[in-house]
Protein backbone atom coordinates (compact mmCIF):
# COMPACT_ATOMS: atom_id res chain seq x y z
CA UNK A 1 0.00 0.00 0.00
CA UNK A 2 2.75 2.43 0.98
CA UNK A 3 4.74 1.31 -2.02
CA UNK A 4 1.85 2.20 -4.33
CA UNK A 5 1.47 5.64 -2.75
CA UNK A 6 5.19 6.27 -3.17
CA UNK A 7 5.37 4.93 -6.69
CA UNK A 8 2.33 6.72 -8.06
CA UNK A 9 3.75 10.30 -8.30
CA UNK A 10 6.98 9.47 -10.18
CA UNK A 11 5.27 6.87 -12.35
CA UNK A 12 2.37 9.22 -13.09
CA UNK A 13 4.77 12.01 -14.02
CA UNK A 14 6.73 9.81 -16.43
CA UNK A 15 3.55 8.39 -17.98
CA UNK A 16 1.83 11.75 -18.46
CA UNK A 17 4.76 13.94 -19.46
CA UNK A 18 7.02 11.46 -21.15
CA UNK A 19 5.31 8.34 -22.47
CA UNK A 20 2.19 10.26 -23.48
CA UNK A 21 4.37 12.84 -25.22
CA UNK A 22 6.23 10.08 -27.08
CA UNK A 23 2.89 8.56 -28.04
CA UNK A 24 1.57 11.88 -29.37
CA UNK A 25 4.80 12.25 -31.32
CA UNK A 26 4.47 8.81 -32.83
CA UNK A 27 0.86 9.39 -33.86
CA UNK A 28 1.59 12.82 -35.33
CA UNK A 29 4.17 11.19 -37.63
CA UNK A 30 1.19 9.88 -39.59
CA UNK A 31 -0.45 13.29 -39.94
CA UNK A 32 0.38 15.93 -42.51
CA UNK A 33 0.40 19.67 -42.94
CA UNK A 34 -2.00 21.42 -45.29
CA UNK A 35 0.26 23.22 -47.76
CA UNK A 36 -2.15 26.19 -48.09
CA UNK A 37 -3.16 26.88 -44.50
CA UNK A 38 -0.07 25.43 -42.77
CA UNK A 39 -2.41 23.73 -40.30
CA UNK A 40 -2.14 20.11 -39.18
CA UNK A 41 -4.46 17.66 -40.94
CA UNK A 42 -5.35 14.78 -38.68
CA UNK A 43 -5.71 12.21 -41.43
CA UNK A 44 -3.77 8.96 -41.38
CA UNK A 45 -1.09 8.99 -44.08
CA UNK A 46 2.22 7.31 -44.91
CA UNK A 47 3.48 10.29 -46.95
CA UNK A 48 6.12 11.35 -44.44
CA UNK A 49 7.69 7.90 -44.23
CA UNK A 50 7.47 7.60 -48.00
CA UNK A 51 9.52 10.81 -48.38
CA UNK A 52 12.10 9.68 -45.85
CA UNK A 53 12.63 6.32 -47.51
CA UNK A 54 12.60 7.50 -51.12
CA UNK A 55 14.05 10.99 -51.03
CA UNK A 56 17.86 10.61 -51.46
CA UNK A 57 18.52 13.81 -49.47
CA UNK A 58 17.01 12.45 -46.29
CA UNK A 59 18.57 9.05 -46.79
CA UNK A 60 21.97 10.67 -47.19
CA UNK A 61 21.51 12.79 -44.05
CA UNK A 62 20.49 9.73 -42.06
CA UNK A 63 23.49 7.68 -43.24
CA UNK A 64 25.86 10.58 -42.60
CA UNK A 65 24.58 10.93 -39.03
CA UNK A 66 24.78 7.19 -38.29
CA UNK A 67 28.25 6.97 -39.84
CA UNK A 68 29.48 9.92 -37.74
CA UNK A 69 27.95 8.39 -34.58
CA UNK A 70 29.79 5.12 -35.30
CA UNK A 71 33.08 6.88 -36.07
CA UNK A 72 32.89 8.99 -32.90
CA UNK A 73 32.06 5.91 -30.82
CA UNK A 74 35.05 4.01 -32.23
CA UNK A 75 37.38 7.00 -31.73
CA UNK A 76 36.27 7.51 -28.14
CA UNK A 77 36.61 3.81 -27.33
CA UNK A 78 40.19 3.79 -28.65
CA UNK A 79 41.11 7.00 -26.79
CA UNK A 80 39.34 6.04 -23.57
CA UNK A 81 40.53 2.47 -23.11
CA UNK A 82 44.24 3.11 -22.32
CA UNK A 83 43.26 6.08 -20.15
CA UNK A 84 40.69 4.07 -18.19
CA UNK A 85 43.19 1.22 -17.91
CA UNK A 86 45.77 3.54 -16.38
CA UNK A 87 43.15 4.95 -14.01
CA UNK A 88 41.91 1.55 -12.86
CA UNK A 89 45.05 -0.56 -12.75
CA UNK A 90 48.16 1.61 -12.63
CA UNK A 91 47.36 4.86 -10.81
CA UNK A 92 47.62 5.15 -7.02
CA UNK A 93 44.27 5.61 -5.19
CA UNK A 94 44.96 9.34 -4.72
CA UNK A 95 45.82 9.89 -8.36
CA UNK A 96 42.79 7.82 -9.34
CA UNK A 97 40.46 10.14 -7.42
CA UNK A 98 42.11 13.16 -9.02
CA UNK A 99 41.78 11.71 -12.53
CA UNK A 100 38.16 10.83 -11.80
CA UNK A 101 37.37 14.45 -10.95
CA UNK A 102 39.38 15.67 -13.97
CA UNK A 103 37.15 13.52 -16.22
CA UNK A 104 33.90 14.30 -14.41
CA UNK A 105 34.28 18.09 -14.51
CA UNK A 106 34.41 18.52 -18.28
CA UNK A 107 31.39 16.22 -18.49
CA UNK A 108 29.28 18.60 -16.46
CA UNK A 109 30.82 21.92 -17.44
CA UNK A 110 28.91 23.82 -20.10
CA UNK A 111 28.28 21.83 -23.25
CA UNK A 112 28.00 24.97 -25.39
CA UNK A 113 31.22 26.36 -23.92
CA UNK A 114 33.11 23.25 -24.93
CA UNK A 115 31.84 23.38 -28.52
CA UNK A 116 32.53 27.10 -28.69
CA UNK A 117 36.07 26.56 -27.34
CA UNK A 118 36.80 24.26 -30.29
CA UNK A 119 35.42 26.81 -32.71
CA UNK A 120 37.98 29.27 -31.35
CA UNK A 121 40.76 26.67 -31.45
CA UNK A 122 40.08 25.53 -35.03
CA UNK A 123 39.62 29.03 -36.47
CA UNK A 124 42.11 30.22 -39.09
CA UNK A 125 43.68 32.54 -36.49
CA UNK A 126 42.99 30.19 -33.57
CA UNK A 127 45.20 28.41 -31.07
CA UNK A 128 45.78 25.29 -33.20
CA UNK A 129 47.22 27.10 -36.20
CA UNK A 130 49.26 29.25 -33.86
CA UNK A 131 50.73 26.14 -32.20
CA UNK A 132 51.33 24.45 -35.56
CA UNK A 133 53.22 27.52 -36.75
CA UNK A 134 55.34 27.49 -33.57
CA UNK A 135 56.55 23.96 -34.22
CA UNK A 136 56.89 24.56 -37.94
CA UNK A 137 54.04 22.43 -39.22
CA UNK A 138 51.69 23.38 -42.07
CA UNK A 139 48.45 25.22 -41.22
CA UNK A 140 45.15 23.31 -40.99
CA UNK A 141 41.88 24.43 -42.48
CA UNK A 142 39.40 22.32 -40.51
CA UNK A 143 36.99 25.02 -39.32
CA UNK A 144 33.41 24.20 -40.38
CA UNK A 145 34.18 20.78 -41.90
CA UNK A 146 33.33 17.17 -41.09
CA UNK A 147 36.78 16.86 -39.51
CA UNK A 148 35.83 19.61 -37.06
CA UNK A 149 32.59 17.80 -36.23
CA UNK A 150 34.46 14.53 -35.71
CA UNK A 151 36.96 16.20 -33.33
CA UNK A 152 34.31 18.12 -31.39
CA UNK A 153 31.91 15.17 -31.05
CA UNK A 154 34.77 12.91 -29.89
CA UNK A 155 35.81 15.59 -27.43
CA UNK A 156 32.46 16.37 -25.84
CA UNK A 157 31.38 12.75 -25.37
CA UNK A 158 34.76 11.30 -24.31
CA UNK A 159 34.03 11.34 -20.52
CA UNK A 160 30.87 9.26 -21.17
CA UNK A 161 33.12 6.54 -22.61
CA UNK A 162 35.92 6.76 -20.02
CA UNK A 163 33.77 6.35 -16.90
CA UNK A 164 32.00 3.04 -17.69
CA UNK A 165 35.21 1.45 -19.06
CA UNK A 166 37.00 2.53 -15.90
CA UNK A 167 34.23 1.04 -13.75
CA UNK A 168 34.40 -2.27 -15.65
CA UNK A 169 38.21 -2.50 -15.47
CA UNK A 170 38.26 -1.61 -11.79
CA UNK A 171 35.95 -4.50 -10.98
CA UNK A 172 38.29 -7.17 -12.41
CA UNK A 173 39.77 -9.03 -9.43
CA UNK A 174 43.56 -9.32 -9.38
CA UNK A 175 43.16 -13.06 -8.78
CA UNK A 176 41.82 -13.47 -12.35
CA UNK A 177 45.01 -12.02 -13.77
CA UNK A 178 47.14 -14.17 -11.46
CA UNK A 179 45.17 -17.26 -12.45
CA UNK A 180 45.71 -16.43 -16.10
CA UNK A 181 49.46 -16.10 -15.53
CA UNK A 182 49.60 -19.30 -13.50
CA UNK A 183 47.95 -21.10 -16.37
CA UNK A 184 50.83 -19.97 -18.55
CA UNK A 185 49.35 -17.00 -20.39
CA UNK A 186 51.70 -14.22 -21.41
CA UNK A 187 50.78 -10.58 -20.73
CA UNK A 188 49.35 -10.06 -24.16
CA UNK A 189 47.24 -13.21 -23.97
CA UNK A 190 45.92 -12.21 -20.53
CA UNK A 191 45.04 -8.81 -21.91
CA UNK A 192 43.30 -10.20 -24.97
CA UNK A 193 41.51 -13.12 -23.34
CA UNK A 194 40.77 -11.90 -19.80
CA UNK A 195 40.85 -8.11 -19.58
CA UNK A 196 39.24 -7.14 -22.87
CA UNK A 197 36.28 -9.55 -22.57
CA UNK A 198 35.61 -8.31 -19.02
CA UNK A 199 35.87 -4.67 -20.12
CA UNK A 200 33.52 -5.21 -23.05
CA UNK A 201 30.28 -4.46 -21.14
CA UNK A 202 31.83 -1.16 -20.04
CA UNK A 203 32.81 -0.27 -23.59
CA UNK A 204 29.30 -1.15 -24.78
CA UNK A 205 27.74 0.95 -22.00
CA UNK A 206 29.90 3.94 -22.91
CA UNK A 207 29.13 3.47 -26.58
CA UNK A 208 25.40 3.78 -25.88
CA UNK A 209 26.02 7.35 -24.75
CA UNK A 210 28.49 8.37 -27.45
CA UNK A 211 26.32 6.84 -30.17
CA UNK A 212 22.97 8.15 -28.94
CA UNK A 213 24.25 11.63 -28.13
CA UNK A 214 25.87 12.04 -31.56
CA UNK A 215 22.77 10.68 -33.26
CA UNK A 216 20.50 13.32 -31.73
CA UNK A 217 22.78 16.35 -31.69
CA UNK A 218 22.03 19.26 -33.97
CA UNK A 219 23.95 21.97 -32.14
CA UNK A 220 27.46 20.72 -32.88
CA UNK A 221 26.81 20.45 -36.65
CA UNK A 222 25.31 23.92 -36.69
CA UNK A 223 28.14 25.51 -34.70
CA UNK A 224 31.26 23.81 -36.06
CA UNK A 225 30.08 21.87 -39.13
CA UNK A 226 28.87 22.62 -42.62
CA UNK A 227 26.28 19.90 -43.29
CA UNK A 228 22.92 18.81 -41.89
CA UNK A 229 22.45 15.97 -39.44
CA UNK A 230 19.17 14.23 -38.57
CA UNK A 231 18.70 16.62 -35.66
CA UNK A 232 19.03 19.71 -37.86
CA UNK A 233 16.23 18.50 -40.14
CA UNK A 234 14.02 17.72 -37.13
CA UNK A 235 14.79 21.08 -35.55
CA UNK A 236 14.11 23.06 -38.71
CA UNK A 237 10.77 21.38 -39.34
CA UNK A 238 9.53 22.12 -35.84
CA UNK A 239 11.01 25.48 -34.91
CA UNK A 240 12.42 26.72 -38.21
CA UNK A 241 10.80 28.23 -41.27
CA UNK A 242 9.37 24.99 -42.66
CA UNK A 243 6.69 24.32 -40.11
CA UNK A 244 6.09 20.60 -40.52
CA UNK A 245 5.84 18.79 -37.20
CA UNK A 246 4.54 15.51 -38.71
CA UNK A 247 7.59 15.22 -40.94
CA UNK A 248 9.90 15.88 -37.98
CA UNK A 249 8.07 13.26 -35.97
CA UNK A 250 8.46 10.74 -38.78
CA UNK A 251 12.15 11.55 -39.21
CA UNK A 252 12.68 11.22 -35.44
CA UNK A 253 11.71 7.56 -35.74
CA UNK A 254 15.00 7.01 -37.63
CA UNK A 255 17.25 7.66 -34.57
CA UNK A 256 14.65 5.88 -32.42
CA UNK A 257 14.79 2.71 -34.51
CA UNK A 258 18.58 2.87 -34.78
CA UNK A 259 18.85 3.29 -31.01
CA UNK A 260 16.41 0.42 -30.39
CA UNK A 261 18.59 -1.87 -32.50
CA UNK A 262 21.74 -0.53 -30.84
CA UNK A 263 20.35 -1.01 -27.34
CA UNK A 264 19.30 -4.57 -28.19
CA UNK A 265 22.84 -5.34 -29.39
CA UNK A 266 24.41 -3.61 -26.37
CA UNK A 267 22.19 -5.57 -24.00
CA UNK A 268 23.57 -8.81 -25.45
CA UNK A 269 27.14 -7.92 -24.43
CA UNK A 270 25.93 -6.99 -20.95
CA UNK A 271 26.02 -3.20 -21.30
CA UNK A 272 23.03 -2.67 -19.02
CA UNK A 273 24.79 -4.26 -16.07
CA UNK A 274 27.71 -1.87 -16.59
CA UNK A 275 25.69 1.36 -16.84
CA UNK B 1 51.58 -7.44 -14.85
CA UNK B 2 52.41 -4.50 -17.11
CA UNK B 3 55.98 -4.07 -18.27
CA UNK B 4 57.78 -0.82 -17.53
CA UNK B 5 57.49 0.33 -21.11
CA UNK B 6 53.73 -0.31 -21.05
CA UNK B 7 53.31 1.65 -17.83
CA UNK B 8 55.34 4.52 -19.21
CA UNK B 9 53.37 4.77 -22.44
CA UNK B 10 50.10 4.48 -20.51
CA UNK B 11 51.04 7.38 -18.26
CA UNK B 12 52.13 9.50 -21.24
CA UNK B 13 48.78 8.74 -22.88
CA UNK B 14 46.93 9.68 -19.67
CA UNK B 15 48.71 13.04 -19.48
CA UNK B 16 47.89 13.73 -23.13
CA UNK B 17 44.20 12.95 -22.63
CA UNK B 18 43.98 15.14 -19.51
CA UNK B 19 45.49 17.97 -21.60
CA UNK B 20 43.05 17.23 -24.43
CA UNK B 21 40.13 17.42 -21.97
CA UNK B 22 41.29 20.56 -20.21
CA UNK B 23 43.05 22.82 -22.73
CA UNK B 24 39.77 23.89 -24.42
CA UNK B 25 38.21 24.72 -21.04
CA UNK B 26 41.22 26.72 -19.88
CA UNK B 27 41.40 28.46 -23.23
CA UNK B 28 37.79 29.60 -23.16
CA UNK B 29 38.36 31.01 -19.68
CA UNK B 30 41.38 32.94 -20.96
CA UNK B 31 39.25 34.44 -23.75
CA UNK B 32 36.97 36.00 -21.11
CA UNK B 33 39.89 38.33 -20.28
CA UNK B 34 40.56 39.24 -23.92
CA UNK B 35 40.91 43.02 -24.27
CA UNK B 36 40.02 42.91 -27.98
CA UNK B 37 36.63 42.01 -29.40
CA UNK B 38 38.34 39.95 -32.11
CA UNK B 39 38.53 36.30 -31.01
CA UNK B 40 41.97 35.27 -32.25
CA UNK B 41 44.91 33.53 -30.54
CA UNK B 42 46.95 34.70 -28.73
CA UNK B 43 44.58 37.20 -27.12
CA UNK B 44 45.42 40.84 -27.76
CA UNK B 45 45.80 41.79 -24.11
CA UNK B 46 44.47 41.27 -20.62
CA UNK B 47 41.34 43.13 -19.55
CA UNK B 48 38.36 42.70 -17.25
CA UNK B 49 36.21 45.31 -18.99
CA UNK B 50 33.80 42.74 -20.47
CA UNK B 51 32.92 41.49 -17.00
CA UNK B 52 31.43 44.86 -16.20
CA UNK B 53 29.47 44.96 -19.47
CA UNK B 54 28.23 41.38 -19.11
CA UNK B 55 27.13 41.99 -15.53
CA UNK B 56 24.97 44.91 -16.63
CA UNK B 57 23.58 43.13 -19.69
CA UNK B 58 19.84 43.03 -19.01
CA UNK B 59 19.16 40.18 -21.46
CA UNK B 60 21.85 37.97 -19.98
CA UNK B 61 20.68 38.79 -16.49
CA UNK B 62 17.03 37.88 -17.06
CA UNK B 63 18.20 34.72 -18.86
CA UNK B 64 20.26 33.84 -15.78
CA UNK B 65 17.26 34.40 -13.51
CA UNK B 66 15.07 32.17 -15.68
CA UNK B 67 17.76 29.46 -15.72
CA UNK B 68 18.14 29.56 -11.94
CA UNK B 69 14.37 29.39 -11.41
CA UNK B 70 13.92 26.50 -13.86
CA UNK B 71 16.88 24.57 -12.42
CA UNK B 72 15.71 25.19 -8.85
CA UNK B 73 12.15 24.01 -9.42
CA UNK B 74 13.14 21.09 -11.66
CA UNK B 75 15.66 19.93 -9.05
CA UNK B 76 13.05 20.08 -6.28
CA UNK B 77 10.57 18.04 -8.32
CA UNK B 78 13.30 15.56 -9.25
CA UNK B 79 14.31 15.21 -5.58
CA UNK B 80 10.82 14.26 -4.45
CA UNK B 81 9.93 12.00 -7.39
CA UNK B 82 13.41 10.46 -7.75
CA UNK B 83 13.65 9.59 -4.04
CA UNK B 84 10.15 8.09 -4.02
CA UNK B 85 10.92 5.92 -7.04
CA UNK B 86 14.31 4.88 -5.64
CA UNK B 87 12.80 3.84 -2.31
CA UNK B 88 10.18 1.65 -3.93
CA UNK B 89 12.50 0.06 -6.47
CA UNK B 90 15.19 -0.80 -3.93
CA UNK B 91 12.91 -1.90 -1.09
CA UNK B 92 10.16 -3.84 -2.81
CA UNK B 93 10.06 -6.59 -5.39
CA UNK B 94 7.09 -6.44 -7.69
CA UNK B 95 5.96 -7.12 -11.23
CA UNK B 96 7.13 -4.44 -13.67
CA UNK B 97 10.03 -3.20 -11.55
CA UNK B 98 12.48 -3.39 -14.45
CA UNK B 99 10.01 -1.59 -16.70
CA UNK B 100 9.90 1.32 -14.25
CA UNK B 101 13.69 1.55 -14.12
CA UNK B 102 13.75 1.49 -17.90
CA UNK B 103 11.11 4.24 -18.13
CA UNK B 104 13.08 6.47 -15.77
CA UNK B 105 16.34 5.99 -17.68
CA UNK B 106 14.74 6.43 -21.11
CA UNK B 107 14.94 10.27 -21.24
CA UNK B 108 18.75 10.13 -21.05
CA UNK B 109 19.14 7.05 -23.24
CA UNK B 110 17.16 8.51 -26.14
CA UNK B 111 18.56 11.39 -28.20
CA UNK B 112 17.62 14.74 -26.62
CA UNK B 113 16.06 15.99 -29.82
CA UNK B 114 13.45 13.20 -29.58
CA UNK B 115 12.47 14.20 -26.03
CA UNK B 116 12.43 17.79 -27.26
CA UNK B 117 9.99 17.40 -30.14
CA UNK B 118 7.92 14.89 -28.18
CA UNK B 119 7.28 17.51 -25.49
CA UNK B 120 6.86 20.22 -28.11
CA UNK B 121 4.20 18.32 -30.04
CA UNK B 122 2.58 17.24 -26.77
CA UNK B 123 2.27 20.81 -25.49
CA UNK B 124 0.99 22.08 -28.84
CA UNK B 125 -1.36 19.31 -29.91
CA UNK B 126 -2.97 18.25 -26.70
CA UNK B 127 -6.52 19.60 -26.41
CA UNK B 128 -6.63 18.93 -22.67
CA UNK B 129 -3.46 20.76 -21.85
CA UNK B 130 -2.77 23.24 -24.64
CA UNK B 131 0.20 24.52 -22.64
CA UNK B 132 1.79 27.69 -23.95
CA UNK B 133 5.55 28.04 -23.42
CA UNK B 134 6.30 29.30 -19.94
CA UNK B 135 8.61 28.62 -17.02
CA UNK B 136 6.49 25.52 -16.40
CA UNK B 137 6.97 23.96 -19.81
CA UNK B 138 10.75 24.32 -19.29
CA UNK B 139 10.44 22.86 -15.79
CA UNK B 140 8.47 19.84 -17.05
CA UNK B 141 11.11 19.12 -19.69
CA UNK B 142 14.00 19.44 -17.27
CA UNK B 143 12.39 17.45 -14.45
CA UNK B 144 11.81 14.54 -16.82
CA UNK B 145 15.53 13.95 -17.28
CA UNK B 146 16.60 15.18 -13.79
CA UNK B 147 14.54 12.53 -11.97
CA UNK B 148 16.89 9.79 -13.15
CA UNK B 149 19.95 11.61 -11.78
CA UNK B 150 18.50 11.75 -8.25
CA UNK B 151 17.08 8.24 -8.65
CA UNK B 152 20.47 6.77 -9.63
CA UNK B 153 22.26 8.38 -6.70
CA UNK B 154 19.69 7.30 -4.13
CA UNK B 155 19.32 3.77 -5.51
CA UNK B 156 23.09 3.29 -5.39
CA UNK B 157 23.15 4.42 -1.76
CA UNK B 158 20.17 2.32 -0.69
CA UNK B 159 21.64 -0.77 -2.33
CA UNK B 160 24.72 -0.34 -0.19
CA UNK B 161 22.70 0.05 3.01
CA UNK B 162 21.63 -2.95 5.00
CA UNK B 163 17.86 -3.47 5.17
CA UNK B 164 18.38 -4.76 8.73
CA UNK B 165 18.64 -1.14 9.88
CA UNK B 166 15.12 -0.29 8.81
CA UNK B 167 13.90 -3.66 10.10
CA UNK B 168 15.45 -2.94 13.50
CA UNK B 169 13.80 0.46 13.54
CA UNK B 170 10.40 -1.08 12.80
CA UNK B 171 10.93 -3.80 15.42
CA UNK B 172 11.63 -1.10 17.98
CA UNK B 173 8.20 0.33 17.26
CA UNK B 174 8.92 3.19 14.87
CA UNK B 175 6.27 3.86 12.26
CA UNK B 176 7.06 4.30 8.56
CA UNK B 177 7.60 8.05 8.79
CA UNK B 178 9.81 7.82 11.89
CA UNK B 179 11.92 5.13 10.23
CA UNK B 180 12.35 7.35 7.18
CA UNK B 181 13.08 10.44 9.27
CA UNK B 182 15.58 8.90 11.71
CA UNK B 183 17.10 5.96 9.82
CA UNK B 184 16.70 6.13 6.05
CA UNK B 185 17.02 9.89 5.62
CA UNK B 186 20.37 10.26 7.46
CA UNK B 187 21.73 7.40 5.35
CA UNK B 188 20.66 8.87 2.01
CA UNK B 189 21.08 12.57 2.85
CA UNK B 190 24.48 13.04 1.19
CA UNK B 191 23.29 11.05 -1.84
CA UNK B 192 20.32 13.42 -2.02
CA UNK B 193 22.55 16.48 -1.92
CA UNK B 194 24.83 14.98 -4.57
CA UNK B 195 21.87 14.04 -6.77
CA UNK B 196 20.37 17.49 -6.37
CA UNK B 197 23.64 19.22 -7.27
CA UNK B 198 24.10 17.08 -10.37
CA UNK B 199 20.47 17.58 -11.41
CA UNK B 200 20.89 21.32 -10.94
CA UNK B 201 24.07 21.39 -13.03
CA UNK B 202 22.38 19.32 -15.75
CA UNK B 203 19.30 21.55 -15.88
CA UNK B 204 21.30 24.78 -15.71
CA UNK B 205 23.30 23.72 -18.77
CA UNK B 206 20.56 22.03 -20.82
CA UNK B 207 19.94 23.42 -24.27
CA UNK B 208 18.45 20.81 -26.64
CA UNK B 209 15.21 20.01 -24.81
CA UNK B 210 14.93 23.63 -23.69
CA UNK B 211 14.84 25.02 -27.24
CA UNK B 212 11.73 22.94 -27.86
CA UNK B 213 9.92 23.87 -24.66
CA UNK B 214 10.95 27.48 -24.03
CA UNK B 215 9.20 29.20 -26.92
CA UNK B 216 10.58 32.75 -27.12
CA UNK B 217 12.02 32.74 -23.59
CA UNK B 218 15.77 32.82 -23.04
CA UNK B 219 17.49 30.61 -20.54
CA UNK B 220 21.21 31.29 -20.17
CA UNK B 221 22.33 28.49 -22.55
CA UNK B 222 19.73 29.61 -25.11
CA UNK B 223 21.04 33.17 -24.84
CA UNK B 224 24.60 31.91 -25.37
CA UNK B 225 23.56 29.76 -28.34
CA UNK B 226 21.64 32.61 -29.97
CA UNK B 227 24.66 34.90 -29.76
CA UNK B 228 27.06 32.22 -30.97
CA UNK B 229 24.87 31.54 -34.00
CA UNK B 230 24.67 35.21 -34.95
CA UNK B 231 28.22 36.06 -33.85
CA UNK B 232 26.92 38.84 -31.62
CA UNK B 233 28.28 40.18 -28.31
CA UNK B 234 31.01 37.52 -28.34
CA UNK B 235 33.20 39.19 -25.67
CA UNK B 236 30.24 39.15 -23.29
CA UNK B 237 29.44 35.56 -24.27
CA UNK B 238 33.02 34.66 -23.28
CA UNK B 239 32.46 36.16 -19.83
CA UNK B 240 29.10 34.42 -19.36
CA UNK B 241 30.63 31.11 -20.47
CA UNK B 242 33.46 31.61 -17.95
CA UNK B 243 30.84 32.21 -15.27
CA UNK B 244 28.83 29.13 -16.29
CA UNK B 245 31.93 26.91 -16.16
CA UNK B 246 32.73 28.10 -12.63
CA UNK B 247 29.06 27.71 -11.64
CA UNK B 248 28.98 24.05 -12.74
CA UNK B 249 32.44 23.11 -11.46
CA UNK B 250 31.61 23.93 -7.83
CA UNK B 251 28.51 21.71 -7.39
CA UNK B 252 30.15 18.78 -9.21
CA UNK B 253 33.21 18.87 -6.95
CA UNK B 254 30.99 19.00 -3.86
CA UNK B 255 28.80 16.17 -5.17
CA UNK B 256 31.85 14.02 -5.85
CA UNK B 257 33.17 14.56 -2.32
CA UNK B 258 29.81 13.69 -0.80
CA UNK B 259 29.43 10.39 -2.61
CA UNK B 260 32.92 9.07 -2.02
CA UNK B 261 32.35 5.70 -0.44
CA UNK B 262 32.96 6.50 3.19
CA UNK B 263 30.91 6.08 6.36
CA UNK B 264 30.02 3.35 8.78
CA UNK B 265 26.98 2.21 6.83
CA UNK B 266 29.07 1.05 3.92
CA UNK B 267 28.45 -2.55 3.10
CA UNK B 268 31.54 -3.61 1.22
Amino acid sequence: MRAVALLLPPLGWMLVFYLAALAVLFVSAFWSVDSFTGKLTHVWTWTNFDTIIHDPTYRQIAWRTIWMAALVTLTDALIAFPFAYYMARVATPRLRTLLFVLVLLPLFSSYLARIYAWRLILNQDGALNWSLAKIGLPQQDWAFTSTAMWIVFSYIWLPFMILPIYAALERIPDSYLEASRDLGARNWTTFRRVIVPLALPGIAAGSIFTFSLTLGDYITPSLVGNVDFIGNVIYRNVLGLTNNLPFSAAYATVPLIVMAIYLALAKRVGAFEAL
Amino acid sequence: METRATRLSLSVWTVLIVLFLWIPLVLICVYAFNSSNIQSWPIAGFSTKWFHLAWHNEEARSALVLSLKAAGIATSIALVLGTAAATVVSRFRFFGRDAITFLLVLPIALPGVVTGIALNSFFNNNPIHGLTPSLWTIVIGHSTFCIVVVYNNVVARLRRTQTSLTEASMDLGADGWQTFRFVTFPVISTALVAGALLAFALSFDEVIVTTFTAGAQNTLPIWILGNLRLGQQLPQVNVVVFFVIVMTVVPVVIAQRLTRDTGILRRR
